[in-house]
């Protein structure tokens, strides 16, 4: 307990010196920090947070020191997460390369592979992203066709991904594979990574719903990768690609708590609380004039309390196991949750949370729109509500499978 | 706050779990509806519960307690809830003996504590007085008149008041009839002149009584806490009684669950499981997730009430949040309970059923979901 308390005074103190003012702002979605070659800061102070951050290994506190990371116990980080809170610093760095890939990275890569791509995620100088859906291939991810030939010491890929998201801004990607097209599609399943400026490898934007467009397709004709960029063992990339959907989902389900990061719908929720919007929206004296609107407020930050503290306890229970089943269980709760969020502050709102464009509208009120819009999609990406509902009757419940019963997988 | 279970406390509910399982299954519930009991608990199961320390579970040790704190009480009604363990607990022990230690002054309660943990006196607390919780509307009125009080009104729903030996009720010494302010709270003896104790027979089978005070007399030393400002003990007592109520919902909605999730394993139609079905399925794997914020909460609120740095707003915020949450999630999983039996989840042979009933008379008392809801609101300022 006493080396805690050293851990928490030298923390307290290297913040306080370190983490530059602006960065003890609320974030804004053009200043988020994801990394990567092309990395432009738009605000100096990102780069030294960042720089400083990562040369403590601190944008990955529980990594390894011996890949670059802080080398924290489970302790020590809750520690430094408090502190990073208790200032209200932003997030120095943002990446699918921490969230998702170095975690499995770190179970299934070898020393090698660790040595090459770890130490550059922490430092925040590859920005990665995922191949995984592709146009046919969606719940029924499994049956994806991007193949990938051996032809000497490189693998042949050709193919195409969908909802690739920030693939026009990657430099590198994870991307799953078919190796084998004899056995079941299960089995036929590879983990590859490879340098998106690799000839061949071509990207397009999607615009959505929302307006902006951070999804792309992603194209791959005759893409040479050498072969030592396989992660794992040939064709049993699914159990990879299947951990890192926990992994996926466990970063997802965080957007059902406060600290939504902007990307996927959530940076109000940083500056203002939903009661506290409705309040400036439809508040009277003390209380919201709509008492059916307050009726639901409470009942939603009731499910966000209960659901904060199952988060909590569920990541005290698996402090050994890493994510679980539980995983899909949050990932289902925490996105309906965001998405009964958004659906609030536009009845509480009314026309003014409907706004596309213009000055008609308060900047934040046009967010509110936007992220409304894009909070959509958290129930579809990292696997539908769908396939959430079905791995928790299947994994957790032991309820049996109709599709197996009727032969289909 | 760990939201994990220490050593003792897994133990304690272990043993809870094996003493309800063996000593005070579900049957018992059949068999005291069938001999129509008036005391609606089993005294010899109550005996065995009282030689566990169960009553004296959050009580403090000076008062022969074992202060094991509420986290241990809950966890005790949570194995209760699974097996609808009916007894004194929650009347006397959650309610009353939380309510003597809110309130009752030194010598109140060396003397009446003691004896609640020894099972040897059992309390009964009258709060409401229509067919809604609404603990600050009393109408009941306490006047004062030389060294006594006389009380006149009614109080109904009251849980366990026709086998308690004493009853607290909340009576107005001044005020509106809605304000907080003016509220007292009186020991009555139940065979105090002037007070009718009825039994309502409930649905659940349980305890519940309406009372009727026509100039009861009481003696001033009856009164508990300073006159006229007896609510926020009340209110805290009141908390306290929601988050065990709650932890007990969570037992019964547990193992309706289990039972719901066996059935659809084992019930067969069209050549398969039904639990093959995904219109099953995803009711089942919903109710599994609102389940473990049930869990959460639950486990939330009771450490709450054990922790000495939370002040009473913070509980109040928790009893209010967990009461809402299970009071919601209990209705649902009840339901769910006899639609997902089908035709034999509508028998009396069947056990579902008590389930369903004892969920709405807990989802009522000391409050619905719509009630704490309303009060969670108004906690945090909106």
């Amino acid at each position: 307990m006493l080396a805690l308390k050293q851990f928490r005074d030298s923390t307290r103190a290297w913040l306080e010196e370190n983490c530059p003012p602006s960065m003890r702002t609320p974030m804004v979605p053009e200043e988020i920090v994801w990394g990567g070659r092309n990395t432009v800061f738009t605000n100096p102070e990102s780069k030294l947070w960042l720089d400083r951050m990562a040369h403590r290994g601190w944008t990955c506190p529980t990594w390894p020191a011996e890949y670059g990371g802080g080398g924290l116990s489970g302790g020590e980080a809750k520690i430094l997460a408090e502190e990073l809170a208790r200032i209200n610093a932003r997030v120095a760095l943002t990446s699918f390369g921490i969230s998702m890939l170095g975690p499995v990275l770190l179970e299934y890569g070898t020393h090698e592979q660790r040595m090459e791509h770890i130490p550059k995620i922490i430092r925040g100088e590859i920005r990665w992203c995922q191949g995984y859906s592709e146009p046919g291939s969606g719940s029924d991810l499994a049956s994806l066709g991007t193949k990938a030939i051996l032809e000497g010491d490189e693998y042949v890929v050709n193919g195409s991904k969908v909802w690739t998201s920030y693939a026009d801004k990657a430099d590198w990607i994870f991307c799953l594979v078919r190796t084998d097209f004899e056995v079941p599609k299960h089995s036929g399943i590879s983990f590859l990574l490879f340098d998106m400026a690799s000839k061949g490898v071509s990207t397009k934007p999607i615009q959505l719903i929302s307006g902006s467009s951070p999804f792309c397709e992603t194209f791959f004709d005759n893409v040479r990768v050498p072969a030592a960029n396989l992660m794992g063992r040939l064709n049993e990339g699914w159990s990879i690609a299947k951990r890192l959907l926990q992994h996926e989902r466990t970063m997802i389900s965080g957007f059902g708590l406060a600290s939504g990061q902007g990307d996927r719908g959530g940076t109000t929720s940083t500056t203002a609380s939903l009661e506290g919007t409705a309040m400036h929206y439809r508040g009277d004296k003390d209380r919201l004039s709509d008492p059916a609107l307050r009726d639901q407020i409470a009942q939603f930050k009731i499910d966000s309390e209960a659901f904060a503290l199952t988060s909590q306890r569920s990541s005290e229970e698996s402090k050994q196991g890493g994510p679980n089943a539980t995983s899909s269980m949050l990932k289902y709760y925490g996105c309906e949750l965001n998405k009964r969020r958004y659906e609030l502050l536009l009845k509480a709102m009314g026309s003014q949370g409907l706004g596309w464009d213009g000055d008609e509208f308060e900047a934040e009120e046009l967010q509110v729109t936007r992220e409304w819009l894009r909070s959509k999609a958290n129930s579809i990406e990292g696997g539908t509500a769908e396939v959430q509902l079905n791995i928790v009757a299947k994994r957790v419940l032991g309820l049996p499978d109709m599709l197996s019963l009727a032969g289909k997988t | 706050m760990a939201m994990v279970l220490n050593e003792d406390q897994q133990l304690l509910r272990d043993s809870a779990r094996n003493f309800c399982q063996n000593n005070a299954p579900i049957s018992v519930v059949r068999r005291l509806r069938d001999e129509k009991s008036e005391l609606g608990y089993d005294e010899s199961i109550w005996q065995q519960m009282v030689e566990l320390g169960w009553p004296g579970m959050a009580i403090a040790e000076q008062y022969g307690g074992f202060e094991f704190g509420y986290t241990g009480l809950g966890l005790v009604l949570e194995e209760t809830g699974r097996t609808l363990a009916s007894s004194p607990l929650i009347a006397s022990v959650l309610l009353g003996a939380s309510l003597l230690s809110e309130a009752g002054n030194g010598e109140q309660k060396s003397k009446l504590l003691p004896q609640i943990v020894a099972g040897e006196l059992r309390l009964a607390v009258g709060v409401d007085e229509g067919p809604h919780h609404a603990p600050s509307r009393v109408a009941c009125s306490a006047v004062k008149e030389g060294t006594e009080y006389i009380l006149t009104g009614t109080k109904s729903f009251v849980l366990d008041g026709q086998t308690a030996d004493k009853l607290i009720v909340s009576a107005r010494t001044s005020g509106e009839p809605h304000s907080e302010g003016g509220i007292s709270l009186f020991m009555l003896e139940a065979n105090a002149q002037g007070l009718q104790i009825q039994r309502a027979t409930m649905v659940d089978s349980r305890n519940a009584a309406n009372l009727v005070m026509d100039q009861v007399r009481v003696s001033e030393d009856s009164l508990l806490g300073v006159e006229g400002l007896g609510f926020t003990a009340l209110d805290t007592a009141l908390d306290i009684a929601r988050t065990g109520v709650a932890s007990e919902m969570l037992g019964s909605v547990q193992e309706v669950f289990r039972r719901i999730v066996e059935y659809l394993k084992q019930r067969e139609q069209f050549g398969v499981q039904i639990g093959a079905f995904q219109a099953l399925q995803h009711r089942a794997a919903q109710m599994y997730s609102e389940i473990e914020l049930c869990r959460s909460a639950v486990l939330g609120a009771l450490r709450c009430l054990d922790d000495p740095s939370a002040t009473a707003k913070d509980r109040a915020i928790m009893a209010s949040l967990v009461k809402a949450k299970l009071s919601e999630v209990s209705e649902t999983v009840s339901n769910e309970g006899i639609q997902m039996h089908g035709g034999i989840g509508m028998t009396d042979e069947f056990d579902i059923g008590f389930f369903l009933k004892r969920a709405r008379v807990a989802q009522q008392f000391l409050g619905d979901a719509s009630f704490h809801r309303d009060r969670y609101a108004k906690l945090h300022n909106f």
